[in-house]
């Protein structure tokens, strides 16, 4: 037996750790059906982000989702946020099993 | 002779400029910050339970207005240093609002010194850390409405993230368990949160250390401005708060808690708070004034002036 795979875009949005709580908002409200964050630290244009205190934390946001969905977000992201926060954003594409979850 | 917690905060600040890979993990710093605010909270509910709420109605009023009225005065103050609008409110905000771990090295301070103090004085803790937060968002906002395009208000959300933020709920619930389970209640869980209450600050200050540590070469970028705010302000403003104490007719020691409250600068909430309310602002600007300047400046000299100039004017 095989598996059958379905193609969806899978965005990853690294961003200051304070504007998690919108960031999940707008992902939910644009139609993504689940997400995943997790803390990181690095550095970027804007300089190091170490994470060693409440400020200076960065969250990695991923959605999978319909390439539209994904579309949506980044654009709301990058007239929304991208101005005045530390903010990267990146699609690539991914196979999933049970692509309604998506 | 410097309390010698603050030896703590010198040693995590050497560790980062000698470039030291000592880092105390992130988990560990939640847990101190949580322990601390509900220990400080603690220890002033107990107190709370012992005298009628409504005399400290003046205290908790006088509080909020020095809180509210910082801002206000520092952001012409800052206008004028050339800070555009948007870090001068954010900047504002900072100091109107309070550092929790600056107080409890003044509390510790006046405890060494056997000073008397108002044991409830946490409750000017809580009560001071919103305020400030507010005007400087309120300062913010009206200077980007002269702007074309700019941020609609969204007062509900900040309320609840200002209000309900970790530091004053830990606080405010600290202290109304304290009130509520009173000496006798709060007796079994003593040797958690009061007993090892010092060490642990001991272990908050080396880890803040470390982190203003990492701010000290942020300095040079910002020039003069951000050091004479840094340094400025916090004697200013401890002035401030010594009238109010005095006016209250607050003890010695009070009337030196009240003056590094005002003296101080939020660097927990008021980042967090800012960074969302006031996107625009530089946020590496304000935390390294009021993390990287006043916070060693109010711990190591700071204190020592105002408990003096308390024991001075109060007396």
């Amino acid at each position: 037996m095989t598996l059958s795979k379905h193609s969806k875009t899978m965005l990853v949005i690294v961003a200051e750790a304070a504007l998690e709580k919108n960031l999940v908002r707008d992902v939910r409200q644009r139609g993504a059906q689940g997400w995943t964050v997790s803390e990181v630290h690095g550095a970027g244009r804007e300089g190091v982000r170490e994470g060693a205190w409440e400020a200076d934390r960065t969250i990695e946001l991923k959605v999978i989702c319909d390439a539209g969905v994904a579309d949506a977000i980044a654009e709301h992201v990058l007239s929304a946020y991208a101005p005045n926060y530390s903010v990267a954003m990146y699609f690539s594409m991914v196979s999933v099993l049970r692509p309604e979850r998506f | 002779m410097l309390d010698v917690v603050v030896w703590f905060f010198l040693l995590g600040v050497l560790a980062r400029v000698v470039g030291s890979d000592l880092r105390l993990p992130e988990a560990l710093y939640e847990t101190l910050s949580i322990y601390l605010l509900l220990a400080i909270g603690l220890k002033g509910g107990i107190e709370l339970s012992r005298q009628p709420i409504a005399l400290l109605a003046p205290q908790v009023l006088a509080c909020i207005a020095l809180g509210l009225a910082i801002p206000f005065a520092l952001f012409p103050l800052l206008r004028a240093l050339k800070f555009v609008a948007a870090d001068a409110a954010s900047l504002a905000a900072h100091y109107g609002s309070v550092s929790v771990v600056t107080f409890a090295v003044a509390s510790a301070a006046l405890a060494r010194q056997g000073i008397e103090h108002e044991s409830h004085a946490a409750l000017w803790v809580a009560v001071m850390e919103a305020p400030g937060l507010v005007a400087g968002i309120w300062l913010a906002r009206r200077a980007a409405a002269r702007l074309p395009g700019a941020a609609s208000s969204r007062w509900g959300t900040l309320a609840h993230d200002v209000l309900l933020g970790k530091s004053v709920l830990l606080l405010m619930g600290g202290l109304v368990i304290g009130a509520i389970a009173g000496e006798t209640g709060t007796a079994p869980i003593k040797a958690v949160f009061v007993d090892p209450f010092k060490g642990v600050l001991a272990l908050f200050l080396l880890e803040l250390g470390l982190v203003a540590g990492a701010r000290l070469s942020e300095v040079r970028r910002f020039g003069y401005a951000v050091l004479l705010l840094g340094l400025g302000a916090p004697p200013l403003l401890a002035l401030a708060g010594i009238a109010v104490g005095l006016a209250l007719g607050l003890s010695t020691g009070g009337v030196a808690l009240l003056a590094t409250l005002a003296a101080s600068a939020s660097y927990i909430a008021a980042p967090t708070a800012m960074r969302i309310a006031v996107p625009e602002a530089n946020a590496a600007l304000s935390i390294t004034a009021a993390l990287g300047i006043t916070f060693p400046f109010n711990i190591v000299l700071g204190i020592p002036l105002y408990i003096w100039l308390a024991q001075r004017l109060a007396a």
